[in-house]
């Protein structure tokens, strides 16, 4: 059945209350989630507190200044900050966003709570087990599909045809859709989710493409595809401001164009 | 993650068993019941209004001309087939024991299948005068 509530070793306890800066004149309230493998305990909740006039504007830049000046122990993943890399997605204040491309001032309760993307498994405090997410994008076969012989030089493209692949190419796998769907939270084992069908539906339009069909065919399943049910947690999610529901939407017309 | 599945690669256990290359109908059905339904819920809360009040024998008169008990059976027939399809998706959604999912499906198909079959005999029982 579907889980409601956490498995006994999920439950969250309180955690530590870590030391203030010394002399911090402005700190704001952060309650990080913290789980380690190693230690055979619960997960828990640890308060820190951050000096806001030594630690850069974005939430990021307050999880590092968490880990370079009062815990080093805290493990999160991030590398560009700036949004191109999708390693910093978690859930901050109750949504799945990127930490570097959104600032203290932004959330709107007194603490700030960061958590791990939801309903995934767990590595460690922050990090979420995405191997199953990324073996999904595997599956729909992200690459240029053809028969035709190779060209001497690129396969060419109208640019009316390219534009029908803006807001799909931009993706960056963050999983922060996928993670915001109730479908995936239940189904995440057969239901392919927002992100791996955003992406499919960036192949399906590329018009240099000659696998179309087979890319239909491989998705027209009732769990695969077709347990999106419209609910568009994914588009009000995704922190590049794209919309995997209009694309799985898409992706369910020409399902229905090529049978009715 | 069960014991003998700990050697699979994440990509042979999202393929699995493959496309079932099916669910764009059951899409469509939904669909297309659900339009259908529109039209027809408003004639059945304006027969069902045109009933209130009325005496038995008043009641069995209104249902029982052609083009009303027509109407009942086609709103019948299709909120069962939408009710049907819907259910099925519940089910598929939150339970995922192989056992329970399959006797439930089951029970909804018996279930529809029972009730639909009730109200078209009432009608047409009731439109026939039999």
């Amino acid at each position: 059945m579907v889980e409601l509530t956490l498995p006994k070793n999920s439950k969250v306890t309180q955690g530590k209350v870590w030391p203030r800066h010394k002399g911090a004149k402005r700190e704001r309230e952060f309650r990080i989630y913290r789980w380690n493998p190693d230690d055979g305990k619960n997960p828990r909740v640890d308060i820190y507190y951050v000096d806001l006039d030594e630690s850069g504007p974005m939430l990021l830049d307050a999880l590092i200044w968490i880990k370079s000046y009062i815990d080093p122990t805290l493990t999160f993943r991030r590398s560009c900050r700036e949004g191109v890399c999708g390693s910093c997605a978690m859930n901050i204040d109750g949504v799945n966003t990127l930490a570097c491309t959104r600032t203290m001032d932004e959330v709107k309760s007194e603490a700030v709570r960061i958590y791990p993307l939801p309903h995934m498994p767990v590595v460690k405090d922050l990090i979420p087990d995405l191997t199953n997410f990324y073996a999904q994008y595997a599956s729909i076969e992200p690459w240029l599909k053809t028969k035709t012989p190779v060209p001497q030089k690129e396969w060419k493209q109208s640019h009316q045809d390219r534009e029908k692949l803006d807001g799909l190419y931009e993706c960056i796998l963050c999983a922060c859709c996928s993670t915001s769907c109730p479908s995936y939270w239940w189904n995440s084992d057969r239901y392919l989710g927002p992100a791996a069908l955003l992406q499919a539906q960036r192949w399906i339009v590329d018009s240099r493409d000659e696998g179309t069909g087979e890319r239909l065919d491989n998705l027209e399943d009732p769990f695969r595809l077709y347990r999106c049910h419209t609910i568009m947690n994914c588009t009000k999610a995704c922190p590049k401001g794209l919309n995997p529901a209009k694309a799985i939407a898409e992706i369910k017309k020409k399902m229905v164009e090529r049978q009715v | 993650m069960s014991g003998k599945d700990v050697y699979r690669t994440p990509l042979s256990r999202v393929r699995n068993l493959g496309s079932a290359h099916s669910g764009t109908m059951h899409f469509w059905r939904q669909r297309l019941t659900s339009v259908a339904l529109i039209p027809l819920s408003i004639a059945f809360v304006f027969i069902a209004i045109a009933m209130l009040g009325r005496n038995h024998a008043a009641a069995l008169q209104i249902l029982g001309s052609p083009l009303i008990a027509i109407t009942m059976l086609l709103f019948i027939g299709t909120t069962v087939y939408h009710m049907w399809l819907g259910m099925q998706v519940v089910i598929e959604d939150y339970v995922h024991d192989e056992l329970p999912k399959i006797l439930l499906l089951m029970g909804n198909t018996f279930f529809c299948i029972t009730v639909a079959l009730a109200c078209v005999y009432a009608i047409l029982q009731i439109s026939f005068g039999v």
